[in-house]
């Protein structure tokens, strides 16, 4: 009786850890299983299956001599860099003017946010209508008068990529918005107010208070921004297909026709660790402090 | 104080600083309605392209009214384009694409909520540790796990299914459905969970009638932020599945990339509307829901 009843306590104690066990297997698998294993693969002298020898660092070698990579890494600078740059920018002025007691709040917040909603599949197709050369905006504008206006980026290799960080910006500043207003709101009316009553104009407290303020959600918007970024690859795909010629190919877009369509899985493998590799350095040490934080707090 | 001085007469002083704060929101309103026209241009200019036929639209006209309205594109971009060398249109990947998201959401949502009650409700040693295990399968570049996924998914002989996809859907989801979950049952007082003990109720019996009851929003949320990453991903359906198993991405991304013939704009974007609907509609009835579950990953619980 007393053995028994020990055992079904133990059992109980263990429920927990047996219920969690599945999805943690699942997840140490198909997360850090294969992470290594695609590792592994970077190793290898794989090519259209994956063969287990020992290629030392062929591919990542390979890898940097390939033109298309070198394209990829520095149109992920531009892109990245301008993404980050003008979401940021348009999030944080949208939601401080949000912010100012106006009318028509809800519905604003919701017509800036509604791009998140769709798929960037979505989003490539109608931008890439929308800036056609010969149908799109360009000849709106030039049948409104400016016949001598020209906006053929999206077929100029030189400003192709460009396109892509207008649309993804569209896509994406809602979001920076929707973090920064949920930051403003948690900031204490009573701070503002005492800087009025020294006689603190408007732009004086933002710049000096309440924007310092943010850089909690500053990070976070910072970091989930490099992270959409860097693995940003339907938008290209559906907006430019990484062209015209290669001018806009990412490495997300890299890795998936070095593997999937140019039979060279080592190089596509040794492609994804890098880009691996580059979350890593940002989200890691995020994750740690957030962690941190939570903790202690 | 402040309420006191607003509270005065109008003096002429106190008009010219009415007129001045007048002006000052103008330069709120202002910003705020061009913003707001340059974000739903696209979605204007997909809905009447859709609308129009394909002669007015080589015509010219390309951001105003359609002249004459038709749905002839809604129907052949549901019915009748082409997808590679089947002209069936988008409806049979429309239902891959719902086969596929019902059960990933169920499944992620479900096991989410259960990984956040164990790990808010019946800590164990090394508990933080799985969450950050966890937490970093959220922000994984799925590029690093492509090629062992198709190879395991190959083993399991479930390439190329809609199955496969479900799993491969719902092993990430895992990471993102749990965050919610414990996230928001931390929040929960263990009073709670204590009391039913004492009450004699177990693991499961806690689970389903003391948390589960609490817990629809953050239901909700989750499953708004599941449907909308499954049905919005690209990379595992063209990663993982050919031909007629594709979801509605993989079939729209064919169907605009089309480059015989004479390009027909308004299938296009009657194309990419109706693989928006869905998504969009969910947006529109559950909004504030939608964005607490984009926010969760960034602001602190």
């Amino acid at each position: 009786m007393n053995a028994a009843k020990s055992f079904s306590s133990r059992l109980a104690g263990w429920l927990p850890r047996i219920v969690v066990a599945p999805s943690l297997l699942i997840v140490i698998v198909t997360v850090y299983l294969f992470i290594l294993w695609t590792g592994v693969i970077s190793f290898t002298s794989s090519k259209f299956v994956p063969v287990y020898d020992f290629a030392g660092l062929e591919q990542f070698i390979r890898l940097w001599a390939t033109p298309r990579w070198h394209t990829a890494v520095a149109n992920l600078f531009i892109f990245s860099a301008l993404f980050l740059m003008l979401s940021t920018g348009i999030g944080l002025l949208m939601a401080i003017l949000l912010d100012q007691n106006i009318r028509a709040e809800g519905f604003l917040r919701a017509v800036y946010l509604y791009p998140m909603a769709l798929s960037f599949i979505v989003t490539g197709t109608a931008w890439k209508w929308i800036m056609n050369p010969g149908l799109g905006i360009q000849k709106v504008v030039n049948e409104l008068g400016w016949t001598s206006f020209t906006f053929d980026w999206i077929t100029d290799p030189k400003m192709a990529i460009y396109t892509v960080v207008i649309a993804g910006v569209w896509q994406s500043s809602g979001f920076a918005m929707a973090i920064f207003l949920a930051g403003l709101r948690g900031i204490d009316n009573s701070v503002i107010k005492a800087a009025q009553i020294e006689g603190a104009s408007l732009p004086l407290i933002y710049r000096q208070i309440i924007i310092p303020m943010l850089r909690p959600a500053m990070l976070s918007v910072i970091v989930l921004l490099s992270y959409i970024a860097i693995k940003s690859f339907d938008l290209v795909l559906a907006l430019t297909n990484g062209g015209p010629g290669s001018a806009t190919e990412l490495p997300s877009t890299f890795m998936f026709s070095a593997t999937f369509r140019r039979n060279q899985m080592g190089v596509g493998a040794a492609s994804a660790i890098m880009m691996l590799m580059t979350v890593a350095a940002i989200i890691i040490p995020y994750l740690y402090s957030e962690l941190r934080e939570r903790n202690n707090g | 104080m402040a309420n006191a001085l607003s509270q005065q007469k109008p003096t002429v002083e106190s008009i010219s600083r009415q007129n001045r704060i007048r002006i000052g929101r103008l330069f709120i309103y202002g910003p705020l309605a061009v913003m707001a026209v340059l974000y739903l241009m696209p979605l204007w200019v997909m809905v009447v392209t859709s609308l129009k036929p394909l002669d007015e639209i080589y015509g010219g006209s390309f951001i105003g009214l359609p002249q004459t309205v038709t749905l002839d594109a809604w129907r052949s971009a549901w019915s009748q384009a082409c997808i590679g060398t089947e002209c069936t249109g988008l409806r049979p990947y429309f239902v891959n694409s719902l086969l596929m998201v019902i059960p990933a959401v169920v499944l992620s949502t479900g096991i989410g909520a259960i990984n956040g009650y164990i790990l808010t409700k019946w800590r164990f040693p090394g508990a933080n540790f799985v969450f950050g295990l966890l937490l970093f399968g959220c922000f994984l570049p799925y590029q690093a796990i492509l090629i062992p996924m198709a190879r395991t998914l190959g083993l399991l002989g479930l390439a190329g299914s809609i199955p496969g996809l479900v799993f491969v859907h719902v092993a990430y989801g895992i990471c993102f459905t749990t965050l919610f979950f414990r996230n928001y049952f931390v929040s929960l007082p263990d009073e709670l969970t204590k009391a039913a003990m004492v009450d004699g109720a177990g693991f499961f019996r806690i689970f389903w009638s003391v948390i589960l009851p609490t817990s629809i929003p953050i239901i909700v949320v989750s499953c708004i932020w599941q449907f909308t990453q499954i049905w919005n991903d690209f990379l595992f359906g063209v990663s993982f599945t050919s031909g007629g198993n594709s979801p509605i991405t993989v079939a729209l991304n064919n169907i605009v990339n089309v480059t015989t013939g004479r390009k027909q704009y308004n299938v296009d974007m009657a194309a990419a509307m109706i693989a928006a609907i869905p998504t969009l509609l969910v947006y529109i009835v559950a909004g504030r829901y939608f964005v607490r579950g984009l926010t969760a990953g960034a602001v602190k619980g």
